[in-house]
């Protein structure tokens, strides 16, 4: 094992390695880029200056710190001491904007003028198009054609932000081809362009570099649940699609030994619960593949969960016990859509709802726990697609 | 020891004779007979390629062949099947993506195409510094292990492709995925000249060599060309034969300043 055993949040070893996931799988054009970007992005990271700008832009900007809410309604409900981290409150509506902030700022310290980037559920384009508008990028977003159409509102969004968004009609046409497409753009345009990836996935220093920019969720939420309850929570539960808004969250409690983390997959996209190794994105992390290895398709009303794959490091805390990465249903996370919305006034996104379904679940089993949650986003942009799915005649729920 | 493949190119460039690999995806219909039209009219090797999910190296023609042959059933196993009946002359080579090697495990992908008759394998997203499981491997089941080179490697990075690369080296003609183009980049003959400067290994350019004369053009500089998504979809429009007699054209092409006795 490669990894510092002193902490779990160490960066990964010279491969890009966490444990035996991670990697740079890309074709040798690609090679150079990464390089430059690991050493530009260890050299910004350790850099004060670059993280007091960092800092500025998500205190001014972005509108963080994020506030923890209790949920005492809820928490009553199902038993349990419920914590929300409320990232649904950033500007653009999901955690996606930590990591773009962070990205959008290197691109220009790099001297790149374009950003390209991939996008689900349209949170990570909108978050692309809001920074690259800021810092003045110019920003192409591609989505599936599959997204394009369940997410109309955020490809609106996008282009009024000034970006063009290219609806992608390979493959399954959601995110796994959108990411695809990405990078067959990044190879074509290297020079001038950078890749904005959305999540902990693809080549090192990809993984390791995202889980960074996120890892200010995790930042907060270990003093602010320290002020607020006196203690460690005992569990800490995200959703995992790519798997940065969860990492994000672990990487402040995974050196915890009390705390018990748990990463909630689609059960149609469980890249975990029903993947095995393997490489696409240019990583080697687990992967919903058939028997010859052909990549699966991911089945999942969460566009943004909509991911056969998932970042290696969730590969590596499941391999070493240290995760747990259940999954739910789509069933369960309509109801759980609902759930939070009508007791504590917070519709969230379908994404985080997926948390909510696993507590729904499991509570029983924790009866008096705390639970710290990170709500990565607010569902305003599923709005719509719920309305199709839950609405009468009348318009009524 | 040099492979079968490497043997045969480096006896042919040594006789002055320029290199031509068609690419042809496996499992799409007629695939079988494009490689035979290949090999009968001039082609020095037939790269097989074995169809892939995601193949983050095509473009839209190669995608939508390999795309086709996926959706029609085709394996990694239907494919590496068919091939001893090819009954062709030539070295044969597949390419495809990491995954389905690193699926079976690179031991048993290796021992599959040896059993097929497979001289080579191309594997566009492994680069060099991932790649020491397959090469082990290939090297134990006799497979040789092509490399590639990329226009934006910098001059350190070029001898340790060559040095591991084997059977010939892929000279990656331009920045972008496989497909036609209007005229042969100039980071074509460009990364060729840069190869040819430090290793006496043969260098095929392939990726964006669109017609008989790019592939003229490009074979001044470099060993050999390979050619994609011309023979793919000419293969989708107009079927086999007319692979083969497009073979047949370039061949012409790039045979035009060769004296031959
Ligand atoms: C609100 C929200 N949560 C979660 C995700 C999933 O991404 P990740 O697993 O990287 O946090 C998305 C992706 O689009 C999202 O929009």
């Amino acid at each position: 094992m490669s990894t510092n055993p002193e902490t779990l949040s160490a960066p990964p070893d010279a491969t890009g390695r966490f444990g035996d996931f991670g990697g740079r799988f890309v074709p040798e054009t690609l090679v150079p880029a990464c390089q430059e970007l690991e050493a530009a992005f260890t050299e910004a990271w350790a850099d004060p200056s670059f993280r007091a700008e960092l800092d500025e832009v998500h205190r001014l900007y972005s509108g963080r710190p994020s506030i923890l809410s209790e949920c005492k309604n809820l928490g009553a409900r199902l038993g349990v001491r419920l914590i929300l981290k409320r990232e649904d409150l950033n500007h653009t509506g999901s955690h996606k904007i930590n990591n773009v902030i962070g990205q959008a700022l290197l691109a220009k310290r790099m001297g790149k003028k374009r950003i390209v980037a991939d996008t689900g559920a349209g949170q990570h384009g909108v978050a692309s198009a809001t920074a690259a508008a800021l810092m003045g990028l110019e920003c192409k977003v591609y989505m599936g054609a599959v997204d394009v159409e369940r997410q109309a509102l955020n490809v609106f969004r996008m282009k009024l932000l000034g970006s063009e968004v290219e609806s992608v009609e390979s493959g399954s046409r959601t995110l796994k081809d959108a990411v695809n497409e990405a990078m067959r753009h990044w190879v074509a345009n290297v020079g001038d362009t950078y890749f904005c990836l959305g999540s902990v996935v693809g080549p090192h220093p990809y993984p390791y570099m995202v889980r960074q920019f996120q890892s200010i969720i995790g930042d907060e939420a270990h003093t602010q649940i320290s002020d607020l309850t006196g203690a460690m929570p005992d569990v800490v539960v995200a959703c995992v699609g790519g798997g940065s808004n969860a990492m994000g969250i672990f990487s402040g409690f995974v050196d915890e030994p009390t705390v018990r983390l748990v990463g909630v997959e689609p059960a149609g996209g469980a890249a975990i619960g029903k993947g095995v190794p393997g490489v696409v994105h240019g990583m080697l992390s687990n992967l919903m593949q058939d028997e010859y290895g052909q990549v699966q398709e991911a089945l999942s009303i969460s566009a943004g969960l909509d991911y056969p794959g998932v970042g290696p490091e969730h590969s590596y805390l499941a391999d070493i016990g240290r995760a747990d990465y259940p999954n739910v249903t789509d069933d369960e996370v309509i109801a759980a859509f609902r759930l939070l919305s009508e007791t504590e006034g917070i519709i969230p996104a379908l994404e985080s709802a997926h948390a909510i379904a696993w507590l729904m679940r499991e509570a029983p089993n924790m009866q008096g726990q705390t639970v710290l949650m990170n709500l990565s986003g607010r569902g305003d942009k599923d709005v719509a697609q719920m309305m199709d799915i839950l609405a009468d005649a009348d318009g009524n729920v | 020891m040099p492979g079968r493949l490497e043997t045969e190119f480096r006896a042919k460039r040594a006789a002055g004779r320029k290199l031509l690999v068609p690419y042809i995806t496996g499992g799409y219909p007629g695939w079988q007979e494009a490689v035979r039209a290949c090999a009968a009219n001039g082609a020095d090797a037939v790269e097989i390629g074995i169809p892939f999910s995601d193949p983050v190296m095509d473009g839209p023609v190669i995608q939508q062949a390999s795309q086709a042959a996926l959706e029609a059933g085709v394996t990694p196993q239907s494919v590496l099947d068919e091939v001893p009946g090819l009954d062709v002359e030539i070295p044969l080579a597949v390419m495809t993506y990491y995954n389905l090697v690193h699926h079976p495990g690179p031991e048993r992908f290796a021992a599959n195409l040896q059993r097929a008759g497979i001289a080579a394998a191309i594997l566009p997203d492994l680069p060099l510094e991932e790649s020491d499981p397959w090469c082990e491997a290939a090297a134990a089941h006799g497979i040789e292990a092509i490399m590639l080179a990329a226009p934006t490697a910098p001059d350190e990075r070029l001898p340790r492709v060559a040095e591991r690369a084997q059977g010939f080296i892929y000279s990656v003609g331009l920045l972008g995925v496989t497909g036609e183009r209007t005229s042969l980049a100039h980071t074509a003959t460009d990364l060729a000249a840069r190869l040819k400067a430090i290793t006496d290994m043969p260098v095929l350019v392939g990726v964006g060599v669109s017609n008989a004369e790019q592939a003229y053009e490009a074979t001044r500089v470099a060993d050999g060309v390979i050619q994609g998504a011309s023979m793919v979809r000419r293969l989708m429009e107009t079927g086999p034969d007319s692979v083969g007699d497009y073979v047949a054209e370039v061949r012409a092409a790039i045979d035009r300043d060769t004296v031959t006795g």
